[in-house]
């Protein structure tokens, strides 16, 4: 039976390091012709999971496959899978040409396709520098060549965008956007949720090795429960009464206030029956942040979510203080 | 396996400086050191004194050889053994290297195939060189030629000892993966561990000294059995290549066991 060549499947994947479980019973799929983003905080495991799809990392159970196949029973893994892990998969005193030229060779990809790979990436002109002198950036880039050296239908990348510039940032998203409008699988990992707001179609959500998410970016910034409502009023102080009266919560920002567990249009009737003047009632749709960090909120590893939260100022419900 | 992977490894191998270095610090001190002795035994030839290596010199020419240079030049091949392995692990190279040959075994093979046929090819030529060398400088005392019995083996047993110990260093340094702790390893096993061994007394000991990997394997670059060698050359060579295929298949079962 043939499945289709690009699509990834993980099922029940576990990965144990001593006592610490990384990876735990993960089941889900990456469909080809979209971006796919692999979101979790630092430490969910997404990299094990990548690792653990190609093979690198072996699984304490469940398995993993791409186009119905284990990844090392591909015959030419590079022509099927292209991966960019962590940036630093490459012997430094390698020139950028060398590395590309050996794993070419490995598969009996023509030595040429190198020099063309290192075009698309803008790398032609240090092809023959040693790698290790590379910056972070270069680096990435070099990665992004390495993957995309047997064209290969799927690719999983690893934080991608660490240590690029922003144009390089533009670059690789517009890059995966037009990949996967070639009908590819990108399946891109990162734990900016404001890059994958701008890249993803389609969200896989981790926090401590376990699925929390698996649905399209749109749907996952519905499902949040968190909305809240902006108001802005010359009397500020009685509205507030108003809302914590009717059972809202209330925070400060930028001159208005920030209401939640009561619906736009309640405030406005509460302010109206009230006479209270109001200059701005706007409905927020959470952030993807926010729902992100709403949703990892109890698999943060080391307590981070309480630092996470304190950064950006905007508490979700019921931990609100209503002054 | 195929060409194409003989061919990556031998990419990877040319492509980094350490393996020009290693090489040329080995033919470099192996044919110096080598001319160096040889040319101090010739100078000293007719002064007064005991000359254990005169009587060496005709019992067993090539010992003499190859003795010095070889014994500290093989050092050079030890390190490279090791780096071209561990290398993988201490840049990060090897996950590029297992995506490109997820099972893994086939890379260690044309690894070592590469590995061993640049040694073999490097390590001819210096023997040779350091046999013409030094017979050339002792020439007017001592006459050796590649026509005396045991000498062309002898040649062509240092030659295997060298290829091989390139082999048993590589296996090291896939076990250790880390290079510095490889490389202490292989020389303690070399250097270190065989002369303390041989301080023991006894029978036992003496025995677990002949059989020692690397004092079982330089025997192939004698010309006969000597007194007090435990080992042929050729039973020796085949005892240190016993010990190497012992250790490169623990290597291979642990890179395909071990998270990379």
């Amino acid at each position: 039976m043939a499945e289709a060549p690009g699509l990834i499947e993980a099922r029940d994947l576990t990965k144990r390091f001593g006592d610490k479980v990384a990876v735990d019973h993960l089941s889900f799929d990456v469909e080809p012709g979209r971006v796919t983003g692999f979101l979790g905080p630092n430490g969910a495991g997404k990299s094990t999971t990548m690792r653990l799809i190609t093979g690198l990392d072996r699984p304490d159970g469940g398995s993993a496959t791409i186009g119905g196949l284990a990844y090392d029973q591909l015959a030419k893994p590079l022509t099927r899978v292209g991966a960019l892990l962590e940036a630093r998969s490459l012997h430094p005193g390698r020139s950028a040409r060398n590395h590309l030229l050996f794993l070419a060779q490995t598969q009996g990809v023509p030595a040429s396709r190198a020099d063309e790979v290192l075009d698309l990436v803008g790398l032609r002109e240090v092809a023959n520098k040693r790698a290790g002198g590379f910056s972070l950036g270069m680096t990435q880039r070099l990665g992004i060549a390495a993957a995309m050296l047997g064209n290969p239908p799927v690719l999983m990348l690893d934080e991608p965008v660490n240590g690029l510039d922003p144009e390089g940032i533009r670059w690789v998203r517009t890059f995966m956007r037009q990949l996967a409008s070639e009908g590819r699988t990108i399946f891109v990992s990162s734990h900016l949720m404001s890059e994958m707001a701008v890249t993803a179609d389609h969200l896989v959500v981790i926090g401590r090795g376990r699925l929390i998410a698996n649905c399209s970016t749109e749907e996952f910034i519905q499902q949040s429960s968190e909305r809240s409502v902006f108001v802005r009023s010359p009397e500020a102080d009685r509205l507030r009464e108003l809302i914590t009266g009717d059972g809202g919560a209330v925070t400060d920002e930028d001159g208005g206030l920030v209401v939640t567990g009561l619906a736009a249009p309640r405030i406005g009737e509460l302010a109206a029956s009230a006479s209270v003047v109001l200059h701005e009632l706007t409905p927020r749709l959470p952030s993807l942040e926010e729902a992100f960090m709403e949703m990892t909120a109890d698999s943060v590893e080391y307590g981070r979510a309480e630092h996470g939260r304190a950064e950006h100022g905007r508490a979700p419900l019921g931990e609100s203080t209503a002054s | 396996m195929n060409a194409g992977l003989l061919s990556a490894e031998w990419t990877k191998i040319r492509s980094v400086r350490s393996t020009v270095w290693s090489l040329v610090a080995f033919v470099v001190v192996a044919i110096g050191f080598s001319a160096l002795i040889v040319l101090v035994i010739n100078n000293t030839w007719n002064s007064p004194g005991n000359h254990p290596n005169h009587v060496r010199l005709l019992e067993d020419p090539t010992a003499v050889l190859f003795g010095a240079g070889f014994g500290l030049g093989q050092l050079a091949i030890c390190v490279l053994g090791v780096i071209v392995m561990s290398s993988e692990y201490s840049t990060g190279a090897i996950r590029s290297s297992l995506l490109a040959v997820p099972t893994r075994l086939p890379m260690l093979a044309a690894k070592a195939i590469v590995f061993a046929l640049l040694d073999l090819v490097v390590s001819a030529v210096t023997v040779f060189a350091v046999f013409f060398i030094t017979t050339a400088i002792i020439r007017s005392h001592v006459s050796i030629s590649l026509s005396q019995p045991g000498v062309t083996q002898a040649c062509i047993g240092g030659i295997l000892y060298l290829t091989v110990l390139g082999l048993f260093a590589l296996a090291i340094g896939g076990l250790i993966r880390h290079t510095a702790g490889a490389i202490a390893t292989v020389i303690a096993l070399v250097l270190v561990v065989p002369p303390l061994i041989s301080l023991i007394p006894g029978t036992i000991a003496n025995h677990i000294h002949g059989y020692f990997p690397t004092v079982a394997g330089v025997l192939a670059g004698q010309t006969s059995q000597q007194a007090g060698d435990v080992l042929s050359p050729w039973q020796g060579f085949g005892v240190f290549c016993i010990w190497t295929a012992v250790l490169l298949a623990a290597c291979g079962w642990l890179l395909v066991r071990r998270d990379a």
